[in-house]
């Protein structure tokens, strides 16, 4: 498995970035609001831009270090990319466009064509000229594109930014799939948080050109001090579970969290299987007591780990609920009216849970904390 | 049609040809040039490629005498140390072809490299093609359109060239009597009418064929360019 491991300090323009991260198995995702030098950064990790300083490391091969002047050339790096517009050459089929880097960039690639084309469903579209395509099929082309250049690590500029939600849904799944049967690490550039929570295992934040926060996504998605990095409407926490029981009569499951039983809305799940769950803060509300005669079906006990007061009306809570965290985002008159402090025994009342991953991979469970 | 008048044709033909040849590579270097790169002196080049367009062809073939002929700077140069002329050649009017024709080659060809998107041939390079890999299996198929116009525009205009060429190589029969200047030399005798009708008849079909040719390239670049 490739890690990369990048430190870089650089330029495009007057646009100055600072990255440090690293990736680990599965996607790692690199989030932040456009402008905040996303694809500035994967652009000098493919070598594209020349950065000022630091090193950029794949597996053991050194791609780029200042210091003992390795800058190894885009064609060496061995880094598949899939760009935001897809970018496939015009003037050759679906079938030479995916097979480029063997009769162009003289790539013996480890995966067969056969099985890269079947992960994406591209059989029908071979003989296709790219401006016939539709825009969800111009994206998977792209992808298998990279995935048939012997690419060490997939490197993803918002490869769905350029569809509309329908198309996004379609080629989800699919990213879901290479991550699950090549086992290629992706670096994924993204500024949605619901591709992220949906998708990523690992989250670097940049905000202004630098890194603020890298790690699991779960944690990283339950830190109170990233609200405007993360976005504060869509801020929340992600929390993995098991099934418990699937009730169908009224297209529910139960979902074990570490000791907190939730009920979401969704069928057909496995009993045993894991699954990814995002609760955003917003949904959240607090309750001293257990409260009954609500409407609000999941009410969960936690203990108030910390409580950001913030300038306006609003105060940002962590709950930690087992081994996991929640977020709640409540009123201050709220805090103050219930007395609420740090260390608290109260319940979480949740009014919305969404389903962000059907099965979680044994690998990158809390494992890798 | 007479063998003296085929005779006239070939010349013609081959001196259309030798001009487009030659500048067409040159032309792709400057169109380059022009498309890709900001440089001192860009304002300069561009003024320089566009003058035959617009300068009257008499004094284009002018310039040519003083600096390719016999006793000009370039030409008494190659006369001396290779024994190469110019100067009421066929060759001379060949050049004196390829200096008019020459921007109306840089024109679409310019406008083709400056649609090609520099994203595919980046993109080209992750998938592990080098520099020279890029340009032969991106950059020029996307270009060739506009190449193909270039050389078709060129070849017309060297075909029709007539007022570079009288003053540089003059009017010599089997060696620089080229089309136009044959049709013009004909019209002046009493007697010339009737060949010089069909002289002007061949010339007005390989016009029109190549002005169709080049209206249908450009046309297949258009749907290329526009994905």
């Amino acid at each position: 498995m490739t890690r990369l491991s990048i430190d870089l300090t650089g330029k495009a323009g007057s646009f100055a970035v600072s990255a440090q991260f690293e990736t680990a198995a599965g996607i790692t995702a690199l989030f932040g609001h456009s402008g905040a030098g996303k694809t500035t950064i994967l652009k000098m990790i493919a070598g594209m831009i020349r950065p000022d300083s630091g090193r950029v490391v794949a597996g053991d091969r050194v791609l780029f270090d200042r210091r003992s002047g390795v800058d190894i050339a885009v064609p060496d790096r061995h880094l598949g990319c899939v760009f935001q517009d897809g970018r496939l050459f015009p003037h050759l089929s679906v079938e030479r466009n995916l097979t480029y880097a063997r009769w162009a960039g003289r790539r013996k690639a480890d995966r067969s064509f056969d099985e890269v084309v079947a992960l994406l469903d591209l059989e029908k579209h071979l003989g296709r000229r790219p401006d016939t395509l539709s825009g969800g099929e111009r994206q998977r082309v792209a992808i298998g594109r990279a995935l048939l250049s012997d690419p060490q690590l997939l490197l993803m500029d918002e490869p769905l930014s350029s569809l509309d939600i329908p198309r996004r849904q379609e080629i989800l799944p699919y990213l879901e799939a290479i991550r699950e049967k090549t086992r290629i690490p992706i670096l994924y550039v993204s500024h949605e948080i619901d591709e992220v929570a949906r998708l990523a295992d690992t989250l670097v934040v940049l905000s202004a050109g630098k890194t603020v926060a890298a790690g699991p996504t779960a944690d990283v998605f339950g830190r109170l001090d990233l609200g405007p990095a993360l976005g504060r409407h869509e801020a929340g926490a992600l929390v993995e579970g098991t099934i418990v029981r699937n009730d169908p009569d009224y297209g529910t499951c139960l979902v074990d969290v570490d000791g907190g039983m939730l009920e979401i809305a969704a069928a057909g799940l496995q009993p045993g299987g894991r699954v990814r769950l995002r609760i955003r803060a917003r949904d959240v509300a607090i309750a001293r007591d257990k409260p009954t005669g609500l409407s609000i079906r999941n009410s969960v006990p936690v203990v108030i780990e910390q409580i950001a007061a913030e300038q306006g009306a609003y105060a940002e809570m962590a709950l930690r609920l087992g081994e996991q965290t929640l977020r709640a985002r409540i009123t201050r008159k709220s805090v103050a009216e219930l007395g609420l402090e740090t260390g608290d025994r109260v319940f979480a009342l949740l009014k919305a849970i969404s389903l962000e991953r059907r099965a979680v991979m044994a690998d990158t469970q809390r494992s890798d904390k | 049609m007479s063998v003296e008048e085929w005779g006239i044709v070939r010349l013609a033909v081959q001196v259309a040809l030798t001009a487009i040849l030659f500048a067409l590579p040159i032309a792709f270097g400057v169109a380059w040039l022009l498309a890709r790169y900001e440089f001192r002196g860009k304002g300069l080049l561009q003024a320089l490629v566009t003058l035959p367009l617009v300068l009257p062809p008499v004094v284009t073939g002018y310039a040519l005498l003083v600096v390719f002929g016999a006793r000009g700077a370039i030409g008494s140069f190659l006369l001396e140390h290779t024994g190469f002329e110019f100067a009421f050649r066929w060759t001379g009017a060949a050049l004196a072809a390829g200096v008019m024709a020459f921007p109306l080659i840089v024109r679409p060809l310019r406008m083709a490299i400056e649609t090609v998107d520099q994203g595919l041939e980046e993109a080209a390079g992750t998938l592990g093609a080098t520099r020279s890999m890029v340009f032969f299996t991106v950059t020029l198929p996307l270009v060739l359109p506009g190449i193909l116009a270039g050389a078709v525009l060129g070849f017309a205009k060297a075909l029709g060239e007539f007022g570079a060429t009288i003053s540089f190589v003059s009017n010599i029969p089997g060696e620089t009597q080229t089309l136009s200047l044959a049709i013009y030399a004909l019209l002046q005798s009493p007697d010339g009418d009737a060949a010089a009708l069909r002289l002007i008849g061949v010339s007005v079909a390989i016009a029109l064929l190549a002005v169709i040719a080049s209206e249908w390239l450009a046309r297949r670049m258009q749907r290329a360019g526009g994905r």
